[in-house]
């Protein structure tokens, strides 16, 4: 949906000084991109790894972004609890929504039951992207959770678009 | 063995003022009840994520790439996340320190053995952390057993180009309590932030 180029003007334009990620197989494709944006990439392990990484480096005064699959969210809540809701830094996000674009395709996978109902009882500020034409509005929401000093998440769409 | 209060105690006395240290689980309760008190530019990680401190600490070096950066990790603490190693090395962070005071049980909940313990692989013997640590990139480690050359050494350790892994053979002490909170988190974070002069206000 969107070009590595696309994503790294978004984040370059927010400020963003390191992306914190382990890739899936669409938003591993804008790695070169942010890069070669002059943003630090950071490669963890595992997704519960990224959380911290990412508060570790607002604590020291960067400011950072965790960009992951949706999956890796399931896996990494005890961090997200922790950094985003008892230390409350505000950490923004890149999520990306697996399948969601496939539904007619290839229905049955059920990140699409499970993602937005965990991503809502983490009483997290959420922005759906689903159409190539919403690129504004992640960077329009980052500066809305910039502002009100809160974590922020842009869901972004998989598939086949 | 070492005792995990003298191990501390060490490590404070070695500790420069610039520098960031880190603890969580059985190492915050020792380092807050230290008659040394706190420092505005210690991190008591807790409440925590168990097994983060390293990821914490990692993100925090990168960031403050001036400043040392000390992580007091527990062995059931490392065990959560033996990944952070290899991502430590990846990021070349060389000012961050990873110590790993190792007792081989889950103190704070009553002294079960971990995984990685002698206690919990009969035949096996105890996982070799420092061994981990070399298979990961870690170039500069050392492993520690006796007090009296932890004493003479920790100096010495904790500044060398890192990153640096450190491993202590820890006396288990059951029936201690875990850490608490010395307060709000949120407002720990800012005041540490200030400490750290990476506040925005």
């Amino acid at each position: 949906m969107f070009s590595g180029d696309q994503i790294a003007s978004v984040l370059t334009g927010s400020g963003i000084s390191h992306v914190v990620t382990i890739p899936d197989s669409t938003i591993g494709r804008w790695e070169s991109a942010i890069e070669d944006s002059g943003i630090s990439l950071v490669r963890v392990c595992r997704e519960g790894e990224a959380w911290t990484v990412a508060g570790g480096l607002h604590l020291g005064g960067a400011r950072p972004l965790v960009m992951i699959q949706c999956t890796g969210l399931f896996e990494s809540g005890d961090a997200l609890r922790n950094v985003l809701h008892e230390w409350r830094l505000p950490i923004y996000s890149f999520i990306g929504y697996r399948s969601y674009l496939n539904q007619d395709t290839l229905p049955g996978d059920t990140t699409l039951v499970f993602t937005e109902p965990i991503l809502s009882a983490w009483q997290l500020d959420v922005r759906l992207i689903t159409e190539p034409t919403q690129l504004e509005t992640i960077g329009e929401h980052m500066r809305a959770c910039r502002v009100a000093s809160r974590a922020g998440v842009a869901l972004i769409a998989e598939g086949k678009a | 063995m070492i005792q995990l209060d003298a191990a501390l105690s060490d490590l404070r006395r070695a500790r420069r003022d610039d520098d960031v240290v880190i603890t969580t689980m059985a190492a915050a309760r020792s380092w807050m009840a230290h008659e040394g008190g706190m420092h505005p530019r210690d991190f008591v990680f807790v409440p925590s994520c168990m097994g983060h401190a390293t990821s914490i600490g990692l993100g925090i070096a990168l960031a403050q790439p001036q400043r040392r950066v000390i992580v007091c990790n527990g062995d059931g603490s490392m065990l959560m996340n033996l990944g952070s190693l290899v991502t430590i090395t990846a990021a070349k962070a060389e000012n961050l320190v990873v110590i790993v005071l190792d007792n081989g049980v889950y103190e704070v909940t009553g002294a079960q053995p971990t995984a990685g313990s002698a206690a919990a692989r009969s035949g096996l013997g105890a996982v070799d952390f420092a061994g981990i640590a070399r298979a990961s990139g870690f170039e500069s480690v050392h492993d520690f057993s006796n007090p009296d050359e932890w004493t003479r050494s920790v100096e010495r350790v904790t500044r060398a180009k890192g990153p640096v892994f450190v491993h202590l053979d820890i006396e288990a002490v059951p029936g201690r309590p875990g850490p608490r909170s010395p307060g709000p988190a949120a407002e720990r974070a800012q005041a540490f932030m200030r400490a750290l002069g990476s506040a925005s206000t």
